[in-house]
């Protein structure tokens, strides 16, 4: 059996196990794994060890379940049969997460190079020269692609590169006595970290809405601005895919009163060689090395953002940087004005060795065609996604106006004309085989939104498989309504009744809370 | 051979210029770079060519350049590694790799339960099985590190009690200190304070210090547990009524893996436990495995106070089923913005679906051996180091996997005891002589179950060299 001869759709049905949860498959007695013991030698010198524990020697068992080793295995590996990951759908559908393919030869070598998954990061630096020449290279490339000066590779995460960023703002300005300065600027369709984090940091946050155009104007931009505007954090182009064409003005005018500029670039995919956080005026940017730059994601992490910065902020970087005396690779913690640390150790550095990977394997033209495939994708997509009936394109202006690498659309019309907005084409888009689509950030600006980004690692018949998918929910929801009503009807699971828990005796995070829920002993 | 003509990349499948030539005549165009054009001004544009090294195309190749570049890393399979300090070197089970080398774990993301059905369940059983370990309620999904996890604890007694001051110990881990001194800091200076509890040399809590600073302005104590430098505190019960008698949180960082013998911190008076579940089952990776977690009691004071997303299980619409939600979504950053409690974002899933997997191989009786073993053979070492003349054990019992040793009177630093060490491939212990220079030429000697006797012995046959040359 293939696909469909005409219409290219799958008879798909994801595997449904319904599988216990691991508590329910516990039989007292089995065993999983073995871990070693002491030898009879050691238990001779020193005796049971625990006896020294005293009133602390734990008195209960921790209520683990006891389960063999094969059905552990097995357990797991359902679960991840009852997964959409990357590596086994279309996954266009997460825009401004950049679901790209994370190539096999970085991700084995990675996970089983024992001068990666053995290194200890306390190790004496000269035992890690290899690692370190990794982490010095990739830093010069990163100042390639940004144009700016110094990175870190600390921050774990997106949002904690962007928070590693507002630290350094509030480092910056308080180097300077200038601590009137607790505003921070950001726009509604920027990442939603990029109003948490300085808020977090310490700063009030003002949030511009965006007018017509899709971005905040400049006369309101320039009118939040004062001296107590410690700096913007923005992107550009934001979650709807609109590029702001004068972005160098707005970050003209925060310089003109004190402020730094800070650029959220997690997702860069659209700009790679072709246009840079410095010629549009920026202090400090940030790339995700596992969006941008091919890491996988992991169910959420580990990650990695890359923390880039002029080199008048270096000395607020997170401790340790890697340098080179001309001979060796050292880590220098000599930085009496640094934040400190935002993460252990050296940060997620596997991801730092992908990254090395990736960038070697393209170079400056690979990565321009990086950039410019994600773009021509985006745009044949934007194509035929406009004819489909009942999608919205909103900030079009009729004026045939393109987006770079993603776009966030409306089912606002379908909602009108049927009565189906944008959860019900989700539920049921993973009947097709395909991870469900990415709505929006919240609030909800655009109403019933949707936003799909295809990035470069797509061919042309992925791309055509997801619009007709998309096509043919379309149709069903004006012709077929039942079948979107029941949707979705070949998942792992059925339509969950209450996806939002907010109500205290619904909550059951754990199976202790569970438990006390039900009543079960 | 040369290639010739235009690269086709095997990850940009439309780089195949009949392909490329398709699209763009279907959308109208010639160049894709009238698609920037239209949108990008040309003085923000990139003109020039990134100085990059030239591309090593082919997979054989780039494979072998890289594991060329990593061979000149000595690594802990090589070596016998005696580091600890917060990421130590542990048994990892080979199901613990199969589970988290799946393509579909380790590439998906913020799909919902209806399509990932499976990753839910695995981070709501991971949730779950800490929640036992710690024998605490709730958990959310994970946080980056422990030292995360430590600073957000501290957020969250200062957000449920609205006091402004926070205890924390004269000797703890100087990385996680740093992390949280950051955390705590604001605009224009930090909104909460940190003050210092007098320890003994070897981080255990001066109770009287303790009890003096307790006031009503403390919203939290914070201890380790074991401590930094690998002493148990046997007196947590009473650094916890103390706490508890200020009307204060109690928060207390463990290691996991201590919990199967140590008795969970939630039964010594813990109203937040938290740590970094890297001992459980994930490789060194170079620092890069580390995961944090928080475990609360079953009470709204603390739930609404998580700052990451929570998975809830609830019913679908088949009677019976499981499924999936989200709880009070609105807390985090990704529902409300500056307006949230703190900040949420990708942090560490697969590490903590793999320690979910770990705990269900170990189960209790494994939690149990695993602690054992490490008591033992820490003693075992502590005994061993402590015969060599000149070499002095700071720590005294009890202690967990890791404990202080002192070289004062061998003439020599650690510094030039772990250059030695490298000559009978050893990693020797944490220099301290920096962190804590009251504590001399002092070392943080960590053993685990790894360890084998023989190991121990070699460790023990070169440091007799090395002191008495």
């Amino acid at each position: 059996m293939t696909r469909d001869r005409y219409s290219r759709f799958r008879k798909f049905h994801q595997a449904k196990w319904d599988e216990e949860l691991i508590f329910e498959l516990s039989v007292p007695g089995e065993r999983g794994v073995l871990p070693p013991l002491a030898e009879p030698e050691i238990e001779n010198e020193v005796g049971d060890g625990v006896s020294v524990l005293g009133n602390l020697k734990r008195k209960k068992a921790p209520a683990l379940p006891e389960v063999n080793q094969m059905r552990v295995n097995r357990h797991y590996l359902r679960l991840s049969q009852e997964t959409l990951g990357t590596d086994v759908t279309i996954d266009i559908s997460q825009g401004t997460c950049t679901m790209k393919y994370s190539p096999k030869v970085q991700e084995h070598l990675v996970a089983r190079d024992p001068n990666l998954i053995c290194v200890h990061p306390l190790q004496d630096p000269n035992t890690m020269q290899g690692l370190l020449y990794i982490y010095y290279q990739v830093e010069k490339f990163l100042r390639e692609i940004s144009g700016l000066d110094y990175f870190s590779f600390q921050p774990g995460g997106g949002a904690h590169a962007v928070y590693s960023n507002a630290s350094i703002i509030r480092a910056y300005h308080q180097s300077r006595g200038d601590t009137k300065r607790d505003e921070m600027i950001t726009t509604m369709f920027s990442h939603p970290c990029d109003a948490a984090t300085p808020n977090t940091a310490g700063f009030k946050v003002i949030t511009l809405m965006p007018d017509e155009n899709g971005f905040p104007p400049l006369d309101a931009f320039k009118a939040a601005l004062s001296e107590r505007t410690a700096g913007i954090m923005i992107t550009n182009p934001e979650d709807t895919g609109i590029y702001n064409p004068r972005i160098k003005e707005y970050v003209d005018a925060a310089h003109a009163v004190g402020a730094l500029c800070s650029y959220d670039q997690a997702n860069a995919n659209a700009f790679l060689g072709i246009a840079r956080a410095k010629e549009a005026g920026f202090d400090m940017c940030h790339f995700n090395l596992h969006k941008t730059f091919s890491a996988p994601h992991g169910c959420m992490g580990p990650a990695l953002g890359a923390q880039g910065v002029k080199k008048e902020l270096k000395k607020f970087l997170p401790v340790p940087r890697v340098e080179f005396d001309g001979s060796r690779y050292y880590l220098d913690y000599n930085a009496p004005e640094s934040i400190g640390k935002v993460k252990q150790f050296l940060g997620n550095s596997a991801i730092v060795v992908r990254t090395y990977m990736w960038i070697m394997q393209l170079g400056n033209e690979g990565l321009k065609e990086a950039a410019k495939i994600s773009v021509l994708n985006n745009n044949y997509m934007m194509k035929k996604i406009k004819e489909i009936p009942g999608v919205v394109m909103y900030y079009d202006f009729g004026i045939g106006k393109n987006r770079l690498e993603q776009v966030r659309w409306s089912w606002e019309k379908l909602k009108e004309d049927t009565g189906f907005g944008t959860d019900d084409v989700n539920q049921r888009i993973s009947d097709f085989g395909i991870q469900h689509y990415w709505t929006s950030h919240h609030p909800w600006i655009v109403p019933e939104p949707f936003t799909p980004e295809p990035c470069e690692s797509y061919n042309k018949d992925d791309l055509d498989e997801w619009i007709g998918a998309l096509q043919e929910i379309s149709r069903e929801c004006y012709e077929e309504p039942e079948t979107i009503k029941g949707a979705p009807h070949s998942g792992p699971v059925h339509r969950v009744k209450h996806p939002a828990i907010n109500e205290e005796q619904l909550i059951a995070v754990t199976w202790r809370q569970y438990k006390k829920r039900k009543n079960i002993e | 051979m040369q290639r010739k003509g235009q690269i086709v990349y095997p990850y940009i499948p439309n780089s195949v210029p009949e392909t490329k030539q398709a699209m763009m005549k279907e959308i109208g165009i010639s160049d894709i770079m009238e698609l920037y054009e239209r949108e990008i001004p040309a003085e923000l544009r990139f003109k020039e060519d990134m100085q990059l090294p030239e591309p090593i195309y082919d997979e054989y190749t780039i494979k072998r350049h890289t594991e060329k570049i990593l061979a000149k890393n000595k690594n802990c399979k090589d070596y016998l590694c005696f580091l600890g300090a917060g990421c130590a070197p542990h048994f990892v089970p080979a199901v613990c790799d199969e589970i988290n080398g799946r393509g579909e774990f380790l590439t998906a993301y913020v799909g919902e339960s209806i399509a990932d059905h499976g990753k839910w369940q695995a981070l709501w059983e991971y949730c779950s099985l800490m929640a036992e370990l710690c024998a605490m309620d709730v958990l959310s999904i994970p946080m980056y590190d422990g030292a995360q996890a430590a600073a957000s604890s501290i957020r969250m007694a200062n957000r449920i009690n609205g006091r402004t001051k926070a205890l924390i110990p004269e000797k703890m881990s100087p990385e996680i200190l740093m992390v949280i001194r950051n955390y705590v800091n604001s605009m224009p200076a930090p909104d909460i304070e940190l003050v210092t509890i007098k320890c003994d040399s070897m981080g255990r809590i001066d109770i009287n210090d303790l009890q003096s600073k307790c006031s009503q302005d403390v919203c939290a104590v914070y201890i380790e547990n074991p401590a930094y430098l690998g002493t148990i505190e046997t007196r947590s019960q009473e650094i916890g009524t103390l706490a508890k008698e200020a009307g204060a949180e109690y928060i207390v960082y463990t290691d996991p893996i201590s919990l199967g013998i140590i008795e969970a911190p939630a039964n010594y008076g813990a109203t937040i436990t938290c740590g970094d579940f890297h001992s459980l089952g994930i490789h060194l990776h170079a620092g890069g495995g580390q995961g944090g977690f928080i475990a609360a009691p079953d009470d709204m004071k603390y739930i609404a106070e998580f700052k990451d997303l929570m998975f809830g299980i609830t019913e679908t619409i088949v009677e019976g089923e499981y499924g999936f939600g989200e709880v009070l979504y609105d807390r985090t950053s990704y529902g409300a913005r500056d307006k949230a409690n703190e900040f949420t974002g990708t942090s560490t899933g697969l590490w903590a679906i793999t320690a979910g997997v770990y705990l269900a191989l170990m189960g209790p009786k494994g939690m149990e051996e695993v602690g054992t073993t490490i008591m033992q053979k820490a003693q075992y070492a502590a005994r061993k180091i402590g015969q060599i003349q000149g070499i002095e054990i700071k720590t005294n019992p009890p202690f967990f996997k890791e404990f202080v040793v002192n070289f004062d009177h061998t003439n020599k630093t650690v510094g030039e005891i772990n250059q030695a060490l490298l000559n009978y491939k050893i990693f020797g212990g944490n220099d301290l002589s920096c962190e804590f220079p009251d504590l001399g030429q002092s070392a943080l000697y960590c053993v685990t179950e790894i360890h084998s006797q023989e190991d121990i012995d070699q460790l023990c046959y070169a440091l007799q060299g090395i002191v008495t040359c």
